[in-house]
């Protein structure tokens, strides 16, 4: 036990002593949360557009005020003529351009229907697409509002509910998210660093000759990271917790064993990284390529999984973050049981266990 | 069995599937010998000796090492054995006494022993007021003969040191001999492997390896006149030539 205790300690001198080592532990979770919190986010707020009213009569006026008024959008400029729509584009100053033909109100009135054309910037395709759902949303009312003034025989009302999120706020999708990617990042990166950092100065040798079994050596090497995987899942959910107001309906108990569970998941590829490399560099080029990317693109985190090609769909099956996205976001946002989740969490422990037993299998040849 | 030796190397072998990095050695060191293991590099020293530390298994052959078999009692021969890789071995960002505390902890010695031993070794080195500092910032020598002192720490029975004074200079290389006797004198085996002709003179005995055999084995005089040598380089010229 006291040979374990040195170890350990020797491992918290290397991480205390390693400005880079801290800054990714300590750094890395504040920023990324506070740069998807405030910075990347995908509701758009305050999007200049420009509108080119033919007609400037009281009914586009009023359509104006109310899009202006929805706080999705501000008016960058008052256009004269079709001239301008691509010049302002080009300087990519407008995100969107509303046109409205001429004689609009009367046309409303006499003819029954007029037009609205909506033109976007396409260059960013989500963008465009937001902002025409909103344009179209609002208009859609306006039209509902002078109907019912003037009865329409039929008409179908759809009432919607963002259940588990009422208002769409993506910090419910990155809290998680970002829980997932940070216990990857430390967990499995880390370690495979830290183990074939010992490789590579040659002290594993020296370990490997010492009583210590090589079983003992990678467990006093990964407890730390354990540790301080645990402490920074609580950081980000703190965070998420008091500044995003993100909540955790289910319990905490099990949020922080199905936690640890996953951290042992990385754990477990950080060593198997390393019994396959004794390079730092090489391990990290692998911590980034084939865990972090994977774990970014295909875990449903940014891209839902819904919406790729099938095979895609099927390889997202083998990326243990995928697993664990699911369950975390289950018991924060819908307050899951162990009983809705066992499936997922069934394969996890899966996964855990073939990249344990495959490490050790890997660890006993190089001996 | 033989209590008079404390390594005893019996037609031992490892392959690398066709190639034979070890082929069929067999020696003794007697207890508290200091054995010199030449050879040039890729002759075969580095993996003689790793299958000798228990870091490698042997393909065929035997060996007892403290008494014990190197197939069956590794957990023991590991116990009984010091090792200094010729990487250096300290934590160059642990301080002195915190890669003493860590190495003595890993070998099971108890804390106050722990401490009686971190503070003989300083005061032996009069570096009471490096024992903070970080161990990179300390010369190359310095670390070198304090990763010896580390490795004979837990008093092995035997030591073994792989190329321990690569890259120093001759001065401190004298002064890290002058350790090896001191280890010597109490009791320690020394099994030393090294390229340095000059530090083959300060071993007892000496084996020279060639293309993963044992070719010549004797004391540094026996070998000299054998070879009809003036010095050491001057046998090992002549054994690579093959005369």
């Amino acid at each position: 036990m006291n040979r374990f205790l040195e170890f350990v300690k020797k491992e918290f001198y290397h991480i205390w002593r390693d400005k880079k080592t801290l800054l990714v532990l300590f750094g890395m979770p504040p920023i990324l949360i506070l740069l998807f919190g405030f910075a990347i986010s995908n509701e758009i707020k305050n999007a200049p557009i420009a509108i080119l009213d033919n007609s400037k009569d009281e009914v586009t006026q009023k359509i104006s005020e109310k899009l202006l008024s929805s706080g999705y959008f501000i008016l960058y400029e008052n256009l004269d003529s079709y001239n301008q729509i691509e010049d302002i584009f080009r300087l990519g100053k407008v995100k969107q351009v509303i046109i409205f033909e001429t004689n609009f109100a009367y046309k409303l009135n006499s003819e029954m229907h007029a037009n609205i054309q909506i033109i976007s910037d396409a260059s960013d395709p989500n963008t465009a697409n937001t902002l025409l759902n909103y344009t179209s949303k609002i208009v859609m009312d306006y039209n509902l509002e002078i109907n019912n003034n003037a009865k329409m025989p039929f008409v179908i009302n759809t009432e919607l509910k963002m259940r588990y999120n009422e208002n769409t706020k993506s910090a419910y999708m990155f809290v998680p998210g970002l829980i997932t990617i940070i216990l990857m990042l430390v967990a499995a990166m880390m370690t495979s660093i830290s183990i074939t950092r010992e490789k590579e100065l040659g002290t594993m040798e020296i370990l490997l000759a010492s009583p210590m079994k090589p079983i003992q050596i990678i467990i006093a090497k990964v407890c730390p990271y354990l540790l301080l995987g645990l402490v920074d899942a609580i950081i980000i959910l703190l965070l998420g917790v008091f500044v995003f107001n993100v909540p955790i309906k289910g319990s905490l108990v099990l949020l922080f064993a199905v936690g640890m569970l996953f951290i042992t998941t990385s754990l477990s590829l950080g060593i198997l990284i390393s019994s396959v490399t004794s390079s730092q560099q090489i391990a990290l080029m692998i911590s980034l390529m084939g865990l972090m990317l994977p774990t970014m693109l295909l875990s449903g985190f940014i891209f839902p999984i819904a919406n790729m090609p099938l095979a895609l769909q099927l390889f997202t099956h083998l990326i243990p973050a995928k697993w664990f996205n699911i369950i975390i976001k289950d018991i924060m946002l819908k307050g899951s049981g162990f009983f809705d989740l066992w499936k997922e969490i069934l394969i996890l422990i899966g996964f855990t266990t073939f990249f344990i037993l495959v490490s050790l299998k890997k660890f006993k040849i190089r001996l | 069995m033989n209590n008079e030796f404390s390594i005893e190397v019996e037609h031992l072998s490892k392959h690398f599937g066709s190639f034979r990095a070890v082929d069929d050695i067999s020696f003794n060191v007697k207890k508290g010998e200091i054995f010199g293991f030449l050879g040039a590099n890729g002759a075969g020293k580095s993996t003689a000796m790793k299958m000798l530390c228990g870091l490698s298994k042997p393909s065929a052959g035997k060996a007892k090492i403290a008494g014990f078999d190197i197939y069956k009692d590794t957990e023991k021969i590991k116990k009984s054995i010091g090792y200094m890789s010729q990487k250096f071995s300290l934590y160059d960002d642990l301080n002195l006494k915190e890669n003493i505390q860590f190495y003595a902890g890993i070998y099971g010695l108890n804390n106050n022993l722990i401490t009686h031993k971190t503070n003989e070794l300083i005061s032996k080195f009069g570096l009471e007021n490096s024992a903070k500092k970080l161990l990179r910032e300390m010369p190359l020598g310095w670390k070198q003969k304090l990763a010896f002192s580390v490795a004979v720490i837990h008093s092995p029975e035997i030591v073994f040191l792989d190329e321990p004074t690569g890259g120093v200079d001759p001065i401190t290389r004298r002064q890290f001999w002058e350790l090896i006797y001191e280890a010597a004198d109490s009791g320690v085996t020394v099994f030393v492997t090294t390229h340095y002709m000059d530090e083959a003179e300060y071993c007892q005995r000496i084996s020279m390896m060639n293309a993963g055999k044992i070719v010549a084995l004797g004391s540094p005089n026996e070998l000299k006149n054998s070879y009809s040598a003036d010095n050491m380089d001057e046998v090992f010229q002549k054994i690579a030539r093959g005369n």
